[in-house]
């Protein structure tokens, strides 16, 4: 492998996502919205799966920007409620959510630490093409069909210990 | 809610394809030869019906006055709707699902890739976000072609005699006319017309690899774009639409 290739580059526009976190003036909305979770992978949150674009607050008025993962995910409209329920909860109630679009979701925005959760849940998340087992960690495995349980999902098969799991599509 | 804005008339044409042949595959479900293949075609409908809202969530904000998506998918008479007959075949039998599946495919992902170059930028961000899963459709059409026409005897019959059925509608795909002349002079609409060579290098290419027969029929029938339809949209819609005829207006 050269050196070149041992770093890795955030996207640019994953890199001004975390800018706009780290630069928000209402960081409290923000650490209240990281106990929302993916209802597909719930121990990864909408911050960390990339669903959560931006926070914005205007006096009573918070404004949540949202893209989705994939067009027809049901799972959205799931994580809007959930996101008004938890900041109703911490006293928040005038919310509106917006759906952006561009940029285009990607599994580049994942985090190593969010790999490393889905894997741990049992849903490998590949960094690069190689799938290893999430139960066993073998790297025998093969696909069975290019659409899992839900449509961000591809069904694999562990070829040392024979469990099926799901894993994350490359998008 | 008959518009006459242009660019409102193409996201409907764009919704309407997407809509009705999402509906066609979510008529699978339960009925796919295995588990797998059902979860796949529930995953592709979902996808299509996801990519109808997004264009008709944005005809209904030109719109206006209250109009919502649902207005357009619920209360729309079949002459209103301007999807290509394509979409609107019976689902037939899983060969004739596939095959029109990837006939459309090989359409899909060129044309989505233009619409991500649109002037009109709402337009261009649901063509890129489309591009992504319209790859992995295609991908998958391709390969049931493939495993279906290069399969057994009884495959490799239907699969010909679907594509055989299937190939006097693809002309649809390209052709134009006065709304998309004036779209595509404003950068707007993609040149369906400028597809139809890499559309038929892809067909022609999977159908070689299948070692089907590319059929020789004119692909002339057309029709959707102007409201006039098959006698099976009038039926696909009495289903889709059942709830909200009954009891207008019904919420969840
Ligand atoms: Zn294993």
């Amino acid at each position: 492998m050269s050196e070149a290739k041992l770093i890795s580059l955030l996207p640019a526009e994953e890199w001004a996502r975390r800018e706009r976190r780290r630069c928000s003036p209402c960081a409290e909305l923000w650490t209240v919205l990281d106990h929302v979770m993916d209802p597909e992978i719930p121990v990864i949150s909408i911050y960390e799966l990339g669903v959560l674009q931006d926070v914005q607050q205007q006096g009573e008025a918070i404004t949540l920007i949202f893209t989705p993962t994939y067009i027809g995910c049901p799972a959205l409209g799931i994580m809007e409620e959930d996101a008004r329920v938890a900041l109703a909860a911490a006293g928040y109630h005038n919310v509106t959510v917006e759906t952006r679009l561009a940029p285009a979701w990607t599994t580049a925005w994942l985090t190593p630490e969010a790999r490393r959760k889905m894997s741990a849940y049992g849903v490998a998340a590949p960094e690069h093409d190689a799938v290893s087992c999430p139960q066993c960690g073998s790297a025998q495995t093969r696909s069975i069909s290019e659409f899992g349980s839900t449509a961000c999902k591809a069904l694999f098969r562990c070829e040392t210990c024979l469990e099926p799991f799901d894993v994350f599509k490359d998008l | 809610m008959k518009s006459d804005d242009p660019v409102t008339r193409y996201a409907l044409r764009l919704g309407d394809d997407a809509l009705i042949l999402g509906h066609r595959l979510s008529e699978w479900m339960s009925r796919a030869p295995f588990l797998e293949e059902d979860i796949a075609l529930g995953n592709v409908a979902l996808d299509f019906i996801g990519r109808a809202r997004l264009f008709y969530q944005y005809a209904a904000e030109r719109v206006g006055g209250g109009v919502t998506e649902d207005t357009f998918a619920y209360t729309r008479d079949v002459r209103e709707f301007t999807n290509l007959l394509l979409c609107e075949l019976p689902r037939g039998d899983f060969a004739f699902t596939l095959c029109r599946q990837f006939l459309y495919d090989a359409f899909s992902l060129p044309f989505t890739e233009a619409l991500a170059g649109s002037a009109d930028s709402r337009l261009a961000a649901i063509g890129a976000k489309a591009v992504k899963e319209s790859r992995y459709h295609l991908r998958r059409s391709r390969d049931w072609i493939v495993r279906l026409g290069d399969g057994t005897e009884e495959s490799h019959r239907r699969c010909q005699q679907a594509l055989d059925e299937l190939w006097i509608y693809t002309g649809e795909m390209f052709e134009t006319d006065q709304l998309i002349d004036e779209l595509v002079a404003l950068g707007v609409a993609v040149d369906t017309a400028e597809l139809r060579r890499c559309w038929i290098e892809t067909v022609s290419e999977t159908l070689r690899a299948a070692t089907l027969t590319p059929p020789t029929a004119t692909a002339d029938v057309s029709g959707g774009r102007r409201g006039i339809h098959t006698d099976d949209l009038g039926f696909l819609l009495a289903e889709l639409q059942f709830m909200q005829r009954a009891y207008p207006g019904l919420q969840w």
